[in-house]
């Protein structure tokens, strides 16, 4: 996976996304795609999720602050979906979630939603493809790393607990 | 036995958490019988060279209150630190950043532009004059504290063992922390001293609460007669209770106003705006991707309302992307 690191030692920008895919429908799909021997960029890192439904605003800016540059969340298509509005659940808080990440300095085009059915190994691979194209355009996502406490003073012992709370998770 | 020596220290706040101590009223002189209050600058007569005068770990306990915005708070934090047996984040500021802690939307130049430049006050700085960390004068030298970079909390610049959330903490959780100081029966460092459950577990409206999806339209506190006995979020008003830690015996509530979420989240959230937001969020009633849309809009500042005192402590603890003011802001 060295090739999509994206600190880039000379080499050319390649971005890092995390794609969380419902298991019933764009998570088959991929499998559909691999099976199809089709090709698309490696840059993707797939979670498998039950329910694009499953999907905690959490993980994406855990995802976000761990060194993805971009987030895609596969799921089934409206009135599709395997727990019937899963789905819908997933659009209502990704919908606020790309209010909120634009508000704290982050394109809101590095989160992405898409409905992707398992016989759609050809959108994935379209979906992937268009956005490993804006994620190079758009370049690697920088943030400030959480501050730690540091230097005399700052107390002996790593922080625990609710110290903690500053540190990633 | 000797009386357990405690501290009182502010830094970024508005005095409100000082003023949450002095809410304790005849309880406070009770306690002045069993604890020994060493340093409290806020409210009686002590300086920094007294705390300086101090052995190192000479206090039991220190509450710091405020976030860290300046290099002078960042000092003070590590004196109380090191004076100090047990440190405690008092109040949400020093929990999580608090209300200060949404100047991290903003970086510090565009800040002090705003102040000083000819940003919002323009016309009353014409020489754009910024204040200096130093100025020679014929006496000598004067300093100033400097702003950092980022409002922090205190648990990222120091170690921190305890937290009493809340804005202002609440006087139970106080006088139940003091207590437990006095009788040497304070829980397991890193707990946060109030209880871990969400707010609308206890709350007296919970009832009324439907099971699913019930927002239609959100409404302000000043556009509706709120219904005193009934859910917020059943009358489409944005309550955070679902996301937020209990503890407050619900002023809020009582006040027949929605929880803003001052205590926090409860141990399993790791980011409490991202899970305010998904609480809300999962409560639209609709699967039209254009009425949910349009919904949702219907929040005009997102990152205000789910992060407002807990901005620092989140995983995207600044924003991002370089000195650029709140320019997407709505």
């Amino acid at each position: 996976m060295a090739d999509t690191e994206s600190s880039g030692n000379g080499k050319a920008f390649q971005p890092r996304i995390v794609a969380f895919f419902c298991n019933w429908c764009t998570y088959a799909a991929s499998d559909l795609a691999g099976a199809s021997r089709m090709k698309y960029p490696a840059n993707a890192r797939v979670i498998r999720l039950m329910c694009s439904g499953r999907l905690d605003p959490q993980f994406v800016l855990a995802a976000l602050r761990q060194g993805a540059d971009g987030v895609l969340v596969g799921g089934c298509p409206p009135g599709d979906c395997h727990f019937q509005e899963g789905n819908s659940q997933c659009r209502r808080r990704f919908e606020l979630l790309c209010r909120l990440v634009a508000q704290l300095g982050i394109e809101p085009q590095r989160l992405r939603l898409e409905w992707i059915s398992a016989s759609e190994a050809d959108k994935l691979r379209d979906v992937v493809d268009g956005m490993v194209k804006q994620l190079k355009e758009l370049g690697p996502l920088r943030l400030e790393p959480i501050p730690r406490p540091e230097g005399p003073g700052a107390g002996d012992l790593p922080p625990a607990g609710v110290a903690a709370e500053g540190a990633p998770p | 036995m000797s009386k357990p020596k405690v501290g009182f220290y502010w830094c970024a706040s508005c005095g409100g958490c000082d003023e949450a101590m002095i809410d304790l009223a005849e309880d406070l002189l009770a306690l002045a019988e069993t604890l020994d209050i060493v340093f409290w600058p806020c409210a009686m007569d002590f300086k920094r060279e007294d705390l300086e005068a101090m052995p190192d770990g000479e206090m039991s306990v220190c509450f710091v209150n405020g976030a860290i915005r300046s290099s002078e708070d960042r000092e003070m934090a590590g004196l109380c630190r090191r004076k100090a047996r047990w440190l405690v984040a008092f109040g949400s500021c020093s929990h999580l950043g608090g209300v200060p802690g949404l100047a991290n939307l903003d970086s510090r130049e565009s800040l002090l532009q705003a102040v000083y430049g000819d940003g919002l006050f323009g016309n009353a700085n014409p020489g754009q004059v910024r204040p200096q960390q130093a100025t020679e004068l014929p006496e000598g030298t004067v300093s100033l504290p400097t702003l950092e970079e980022s409002v922090k909390t205190l648990g990222q610049v120091v170690r921190v063992d305890y937290v009493l959330p809340g804005c202002p903490p609440p006087t139970r959780l106080i006088a139940r922390a003091l207590a437990a100081i006095v009788e040497g029966t304070l829980p397991s460092p890193g707990s946060v001293l109030a209880p871990d459950v969400a707010l609308c577990k206890q709350c007296p409206r919970i009832e009324s609460k439907p099971d699913g999806p019930l927002l239609r339209a959100l409404r302000r506190p000043h556009e509706i007669r709120i219904d005193p006995e009934q859910c917020f979020l059943a009358q489409g008003l944005l309550c955070l209770g679902p996301a937020t830690r209990d503890g407050c015996d619900h002023a809020c509530i009582r006040g027949n106003m929605p929880c803003t979420g001052c205590l926090g989240p409860t141990s399993g959230t790791r980011d409490f705006g991202a899970a305010a937001l998904s609480a809300v969020a999962s409560l639209v009633e609709s699967n039209d991707e254009h009425q949910i849309a349009a919904l949702v809009a219907e929040i005009p500042d997102p990152a205000g309302t789910f992060y407002r005192y807990s901005l620092p402590g989140s995983m995207i603890h600044k924003r991002a992307g370089g000195p650029a003011s709140g320019g997407a802001r709505p």
